[in-house]
């Protein structure tokens, strides 16, 4: 499994690759530059800007420049903000993002399973529908407005929570964010092991176990969780990437400072650099939980293994 | 199953009917007449919003047309992503794994720019919403379907079928295909409500659908910032919304009862 | 399962690790927390361009001038100055007492090195230009500052209040290079010190101990939230949790106004917003009849009673009302009713060979945000109500919209504003020179230029006057854009902040404020 592994991890090197040069020229091809803005400055200090950061090389010669810096493990300055470099800058922002995010997660597959499991044994009865009525709340309405709502009920109007993040101390500011981050996920991951469950539990081994007098907890624990947890983890590899780098809406309405609003303040802003730097960084981090995941396909499924 | 499709289909209804009931065209301002609440007054059915523009007119036009984005959406990424899904699943090896390395070097590319840089190519299509975000959904589609196909693939009736001289082609498509249909419908049913949350996240960004045209995301999102003072403008939409969304999922369930139940046959 | 296990427990640490760490210290009574709506981009005060960075650099620096919490000049590192009788060459004198934050003198020589950089363009300064009339900076002795003008240049006094020419630590800069304006590095000479700055959330200032004034500056402590959405600190100030906003949501802004009466201040402020032609194409191109007919059809009332609503007043002139020492001149309808504005519009569209049959056709570009969004559906709906023909609206990012604008392929009306550098008509009046960077319309005419040349020679304030109005009334009559309504500033100031001056520049010095101790 070793093996397999860092054979991945070095197949994954094209595929980073591609990405870097695809999201360079995608970049590079947007237009404006980080240097224009309402008003311009004088062209003589605009061409000594471009040729400190090399803008006015042509753009092959910058990639090859930009290939060059990685490779010494440099993501270059942000142009947008001139007193930082963009490791600095995801380093302030990922943390935010990746405790915000683990603990959306976590929130969202222990009531996720448990509710996708507890409806799947009830199918088409009242309960069964109840239960999935309520997850998938989550997923009908659009986080700007979960969002919003949630902070006038419980910060405004009630004064039981924070309503921002900047400057306020403590776990609550973090109550109203995760759980807006994770009612959505809750909602997909409970369908997702609802369908899975279901079919599961229409299989011959888990007839067979049933026929032998096992009870359904056991049935559950022992035999059909594992299986009906196969499409939830094909789910779950891009759905972490993507929540730890941060819900754009969630990041603005609280003023989070976290990688979502740094990486469309940065497309929006043009900061070449910052946007490659957290692509790089968001495209390692999917490759690598797209491996661990078939990994645990693998522990989960026996037959995926032989390959 | 029957309620879901029912209301769906009354939406829908009303989406295409609905406009010729009012006596107020969706771009029609009226700045003497703003942020009325609902009434039958003026008919204003839905009230107006902060130009005056009648919002049952508007609310009807956005259902048409956020319909319009999540279908072809849906339909682009199923298209796409069943193929390829099920294709890289059952041909394993090292297929599977070009193919897979693919998605994830697009699963990585930053979404915004791609949009961005669409729009500014083809000046502001409205085709090519639906194309971009149907684009970006069939990635899941393809993994899970690839998922599921590969624990299908090792059953015994395909090896039965892969014996008795079936074609790979015909494999794929007459005996893992409606396999697949169950864990489809149930993920296509999620990239609906996917798709139109996409879609009123472009609307935000500046991207979506162009005033005076309208869609029920870009109209939810301009309802929040008048919740207080206008709280029909987030409610009629987002309660039509969240209707949409609850019937596709319920009637997304109830397929996929209905076609484990013919295949258990 | 045991990864699953693993991984909620990972998050149970995580969540009380969060929980239990040292967090903020939230004793807010002694701390001013104000919204900014972006993130400086830097505290260089060469590098920063954006208004927030700006005014989190007026907490921090103070230059030759400075303002009260009224917005007058008053003496800021220099305590007094002379003017010579041909008006090029000043002479400040600095306090004895001003102080860097490490508690060295600040010095003429502070002043001469700061400005050599920002006019070396090697720096990269986006002012650069800003002092291209002084000729020659001279420190004739630490305390004594000559500058030497090209031309005379009225608004001095003005330009020397802005960020740009505050005075930099040269020994910092040289130890630093260009991490010098970083927390931990930057030396500054104003009533507070940087202390931190996490990008993306908060700025946090201390009090200066070394700093002239020290003994008049109430608040130790100041914090800057970046806080990018309008509604979000709306909901921040009602939750307690800021002190004073940048901005209000124009939405459901009259409930905003019955809510918090007079801590809702309104003022004028100097930012015209309008709408651009492409001077460069058809159809605006030559075409003066069409573009005066496009712009009295628009009712500027409505849009700003309406549709705003938040302060803002009606543009008839290029030059804010209010602006140090000038009458603005208006346009030549500005006294007629709408209606007979209507009517004249109608008769100069047909002029201009448009009809019913054939009516014009014309996009308007904007950039996404929500007051742009009602503007341009109210300027399309009176355009149709007016003369009968249906504008493509177009909503873009800003970054397309400015390059579309700069490129002048693409555009035919687009939507800009201009907010004024320092408190004289001509911050105003130069966009428009055929030279300019700012002059996105592409406006071009000798007789304009000429004016303003004239009045850039000008020792004499009303001669001086006479010709920037000359040179506004020609503007006007030439339509090059569409004048629409001036911003006003809003904030909303909790109760608890004293000493709070609207004024038209919308400066508002933390160093002026105090806290009235809780009850």
């Amino acid at each position: 499994m070793l093996r397999y592994a860092l054979l991945r991890l070095l197949g994954a090197i094209p595929t980073l690759l591609l990405v870097i040069v695809l999201a360079f020229l995608m970049v590079h091809a947007a237009p404006g530059g980080p240097f224009d803005d309402a008003r311009s400055p004088h062209p003589e200090v605009l061409a000594a800007i471009e040729a400190t950061y090399h803008l006015d090389e042509p753009v092959v010669q910058q990639l090859g420049r930009y290939l060059g810096g990685l490779l010494r493990g440099d993501l270059g300055p942000s142009f947008r903000y001139p007193d930082y470099s963009v490791s600095e800058l995801i380093g302030i922002g990922f943390p935010a993002s990746l405790k915000l995010g683990v603990l959306a997660m976590s929130l969202a597959i222990l009531v996720g399973v448990s509710a996708g499991t507890f409806a799947a044994l009830r199918q088409g009865s009242m309960t069964d529908r109840v239960v999935m009525s309520f997850s998938m709340t989550g997923i009908s309405i659009p986080v700007f407005v979960v969002a919003p709502v949630l902070v006038l009920l419980f910060a405004v109007k009630l004064h039981w929570l924070p309503a921002g993040w900047s400057g306020s101390a403590g776990v609550a500011k973090y109550i109203v964010p995760v759980v807006t981050l994770a009612l959505p996920q809750i909602a997909y991951i409970a369908r997702l092991t609802r369908a899975s469950m279901i079919e599961v539990l229409s299989r011959d081994f888990i007839r067979t176990a049933r026929a032998q007098g096992l009870g359904t907890r056991a049935i559950i624990r022992i035999h059909a969780l594992k299986p009906a947890m196969l499409p939830v983890l094909s789910y779950m590899g891009p759905a972490i990437a993507a929540i730890l780098t941060g819900s754009v809406v969630v990041e603005q309405v609280f003023g989070i400072p976290g990688l979502g609003a740094s990486f469309v303040n940065g497309a929006l802003n043009r900061d070449y650099t910052l946007v490659l730097g957290i692509v790089i960084f968001y495209a390692a981090l999917i490759i690598a939980l797209n491996l661990v995941v078939d990994l645990l396909y693998g522990v989960i499924d026996p037959q995926v293994r032989q390959r | 199953m029957k309620w879901s499709a029912g209301i769906l289909l009354f939406i829908l209804l009303l989406a295409i009917v609905g406009p010729w009931a009012s006596p107020h065209a969706f771009q029609d301002t009226n700045f003497d007449a703003v942020l009325r609440s609902p009434g039958i007054a003026e008919a204003h059915f839905f009230g107006t919003d902060e130009f005056g523009r009648d919002l049952f007119s508007r609310t009807l036009l956005g259902t048409r047309i956020t319909l319009m984005v999540a279908v072809v959406a849906s339909l682009v990424s199923l298209i796409i992503g069943v193929s390829y899904g099920a294709i890289a699943g059952y041909v394993g090896g090292r297929v599977d794994a070009v193919m897979m390395r693919f998605v994830d070097t697009l699963y990585a590319m930053p979404f915004i720019f791609f949009v961005i840089l669409l729009m500014v190519t083809f000046e502001q299509n409205f085709l090519l919403i639906f194309v971009a975000i149907g684009a970006i959904n069939w990635l899941d589609m393809a993994r899970i379907v690839r998922g599921q196909t590969l624990s299908l693939r090792k059953r015994e009736f395909i090896d039965a079928a892969r014996l008795t001289g079936v074609g790979t082609a015909r494999i794929i498509f007459r005996h893992i295909a409606p396999n697949l249909i169950g864990i489809v419908i149930v993920y296509l049913t999620l990239t609906i409500p996917q798709a139109i949350l996409v879609e009123s996240f472009l609307s935000f960004l500046g991207l979506g659908v162009q005033e005076p045209q309208t869609s029920l995301g870009s109209l939810v999102n301009g309802g929040v910032k008048q919740m207080e003072g206008a709280p029909w403008m987030l409610l009629i939409p987002a309660v039509l919304l969240a209707t949409m969304l609850m019937c596709f999922n319920f009637l997304g369930d109830a397929l996929r009862d209905f076609f484990d139940a013919r295949h258990s046959l | 399962m045991k990864s699953l296990r693993l991984f909620l427990q990972t998050a149970v640490l995580i969540a009380l690790a969060a929980c239990g760490g040292p967090g903020v210290t939230d004793d807010r009574s002694a701390v001013l927390s104000r919204a900014i709506s972006t993130d400086p981009e830097t505290l260089d005060i060469h590098k920063a361009r954006s208004l927030q960075a700006l005014s989190v650099l007026r907490d921090i620096g103070e230059g030759l001038v400075s303002h009260n919490a009224n917005g007058e000049m008053t003496p800021g590192v220099a305590e007094s100055w002379e003017m010579s009788d041909d008006g090029l060459s000043y002479t400040f004198t600095l306090r004895a007492d001003a102080r860097w934050s490490t508690g060295e003198p600040v010095t003429a020589g502070d002043f001469v090195f700061a400005v050599e950089r920002l006019k070396d363009p090697a720096t990269g300064a986006f002012y650069a230009q800003f002092l291209s009339d002084v000729t020659g900076l001279e420190a004739v002795d630490d305390r004594t500052l000559l500058i030497r003008l090209a031309q005379p240049t009225p608004y001095l006094l003005s330009l020397l209040t802005h960020p740009a020419t505050f005075p930099l630590h040269a020994g910092s800069l040289a130890a630093n290079g260009d991490r010098f304006a970083r927390p931990g590095n930057l030396v500054s000479n104003g009533a507070y010190r940087l202390v931190d700055w996490v990008p993306g959330s908060v700025i946090t200032l201390k009090r200066n101990e070394h700093y002239w004034n020290n003994a008049n500056t109430a608040i130790d402590e100041v914090r800057h939230l970046v806080l990018v959405q309008e509604s979000t600190q709306l909901a921040r100030y009602r939750a307690g949790e800021i002190d004073i906003t940048s901005t209000v949501p124009s939405e459901n802004f009259a409930q905003t106004r019955k809510d918090f009466g007079s801590e809702l201040r309104i003022a004028p402020y100097q930012n015209v917003y309008y709408y651009g032609y492409n001077l460069r194409k058809p159809p605006f191109k030559d075409n003066q009849k069409l573009r005066q007919a496009l712009s009295m059809a628009i009712d500027r009332d409505v849009l700003v009673d309406k549709v705003l609503g938040r302060g803002e007043t009606p543009a008839y002139s290029w030059v804010p009302t209010g602006i140090n020492g000038y009458v603005p001149t208006v346009f030549s309808y500005a006294a007629l009713t709408q209606a007979e504005r209507k009517q004249i519009a109608r008769r100069l569209y047909k002029e201009a060979g448009y009809t019913e049959s054939n009516p014009l056709e014309v996009e308007i570009r904007y950039n996404s945000s929500d007051t742009h969004r009602a503007i341009a559906v109210a300027v399309q709906s009176m355009w149709r109500d007016a003369l009968g023909f249906d504008a493509t609206l177009v909503n873009e990012e800003f970054q397309v919209l400015l390059a579309n604008i700069r490129a002048g392929e693409v555009t035919q009306v687009f939507r800009s504003s201009w907010v004024g550098d320092y408190d004289d008509a001509h911050t105003f009046l130069s966009v428009f020179q055929s030279d300019s960077a700012a002059n996105v319309p592409g406006y071009s005419s000798n007789e304009f230029d000429k004016l303003m040349m004239r009045a850039s020679k000008q020792v004499d304030p009303d001669l001086r006057r006479a010709y920037l109005e000359e040179a506004e009334r020609l503007l006007l009559e030439d339509h090059p854009v569409i004048l629409i309504y001036f911003y006003g500033s809003k904030h909303l100031v909790s109760p608890r902040v004293e000493g709070w001056g609207d004024n038209l520049l919308d400066y508002h010095y933390s160093q002026h404020l105090s806290l009235k101790a809780a009850n």
